[in-house]
């Protein structure tokens, strides 16, 4: 290499910096609201630092290289604390793009010649764009995990397990069902048999958007595992333009008890337990 | 003659594809005024094809179109996938027929549910259903 770019960034880190800084806070997208001029400062000094000192000869031209290790987990730090702030992808862009920019004003001041000051250029901006990858990499992974954390959540609270009556158990299904859902619905349901003792369960599908055969076998299957562990198994909740879709998709549910409402799964249930429900003070004829 | 007055293609390739794809016919048929019952009955049909996309051809492409005839709108779907193809049609859309574990339905149910119906296959190069329902058909 006849010009040293290493030496004249080590020797420069300081101006880089201000430079670097310049521009962020130049920039319109900067959020004051989420991080704090310090915060940015001490961010940006780390990530320099991490540069500088990690850059050799033999990297400067190897991104793969593992010597530029600290310097991706820096900067895959700061992006998934970003993602995690609600920083938008182009404000996380930008802190990095800044950086290019503050090197590119740096060597034009110090090169005078035009074709090392291309040479060198095109390295660092090699180097600068794989560094943007990586911070879009893990902006976007920590998004996911935001993502996947939530999924789970979903799952968690949507398959509840009411006991309504003594050996009646409810279980309202919202939103659709897929094979991982009927499985969670599925062990939920007759574990909560087993520990209730209950004879009767009612599952709702008032929430259900679309009934197709595969939601349509799924149901089946809960209903059969049901029977097995010695309980009923009512389906409740089947709107008119369901009960229509089935029918002409061909699905038998006639060995099935389906009711219109949740109401009335439960009236039967009652009947079926001999219990009933009376206004106080009425007395049942006969 | 059935004119298609918009086009929207989507890429099915995962579970939660499905539930995307089902949201914008649902924002389609709305926009044409499909009554609720044809709206289920559509999309009942569209989830039948595109589960049996996923799971025998991994994934496909949908496009869906709004198409006019004379004074009807209706929506046409059209499901192509470069799966294993099926060797016989005539078999498939018989009821209860089904070479994996499922209830054989999919098929002929789907045909039931829509007003027109449309399967094209090659062994080897894949499938192509295409279904039309009209808004009040």
């Amino acid at each position: 290499m006849s010009f040293n770019t290493k030496q004249l960034l080590q020797k420069k880190k300081k101006n880089i910096l201000e430079l670097w800084m310049k521009n962020q806070l130049a920039d319109e997208s900067l959020r004051e609201d989420l991080i704090s001029n310090e915060e940015l400062r001490s961010q940006s000094e780390e990530l320099i630092n991490a540069l500088v000192g990690n850059l050799t000869d033999e990297n400067f031209e190897d991104l793969n290289s593992d010597k530029w290790g600290p310097v991706i987990e820096i900067l895959g730090g700061i992006s998934i604390t970003r993602a995690r702030q609600g920083f938008s992808p182009r404000e996380t862009g930008n802190f990095v793009f800044s950086l290019k920019e503050a090197l590119f004003q740096v060597l034009q001041e110090e090169i005078s010649d035009p074709s090392v000051l291309f040479q060198e250029s095109l390295k660092i901006n090699r180097l600068m764009d794989n560094l943007s990858v990586v911070t879009f990499e893990t902006f976007i992974k920590g998004r996911e995990e935001v993502i996947l954390r939530q999924t789970d959540e979903i799952t968690e609270i949507s398959t509840p397990v009411i006991r309504v009556w003594d050996g009646i158990l409810a279980l309202p299904i919202i939103g659709t069902l897929d094979s991982a859902r009927t499985q969670i619905v599925m062990e939920n349901l007759l574990q909560e048999i087993v520990e209730t003792g209950s004879s009767i369960a009612i599952l709702d599908i008032s929430g259900v958007p679309a009934v197709d055969s595969l939601v349509a076998q799924h149901l089946i299957k809960t209903v059969s595992a049901t029977r097995l562990m010695g309980a009923e198994c009512i389906i409740s909740g089947i709107r008119p333009e369901i009960a229509q879709t089935v029918v002409h998709l061909g699905i038998d549910l006639s060995n099935i008890i389906t009711k219109a409402s949740l109401a009335s799964a439960l009236a039967y249930a009652f009947k079926v337990m001999r219990l009933e429900v009376r206004k106080v003070g009425t007395i049942h004829k006969s | 003659m059935v004119l298609s007055l918009s086009k929207d293609s989507i890429m099915v390739l995962r579970e939660q594809d499905v539930v995307l794809l089902r949201n914008r016919i649902k924002e389609v048929a709305v926009k044409i005024k499909m009554g609720l019952v044809n709206q289920t009955r559509l999309i009942t049909a569209a989830s039948e094809l595109l589960r049996n996309m996923l799971r025998y051809a991994d994934g496909g492409q949908c496009l869906i179109e709004v198409v006019s005839r004379g004074r009807e709108n209706g929506i046409r779907l059209t499901f192509s996938d470069k799966g294993p193809g099926i060797p016989d049609i005539a078999l498939a859309m018989r009821d209860g027929y089904s070479t994996g574990k499922s209830l054989g339905l999919g098929l002929p149910g789907t045909k039931r549910l829509v007003n027109e119906f449309d399967i094209k296959s090659k062994v080897g190069e894949g499938t192509t259903v295409t279904i039309l329902k009209w808004a009040n058909g």
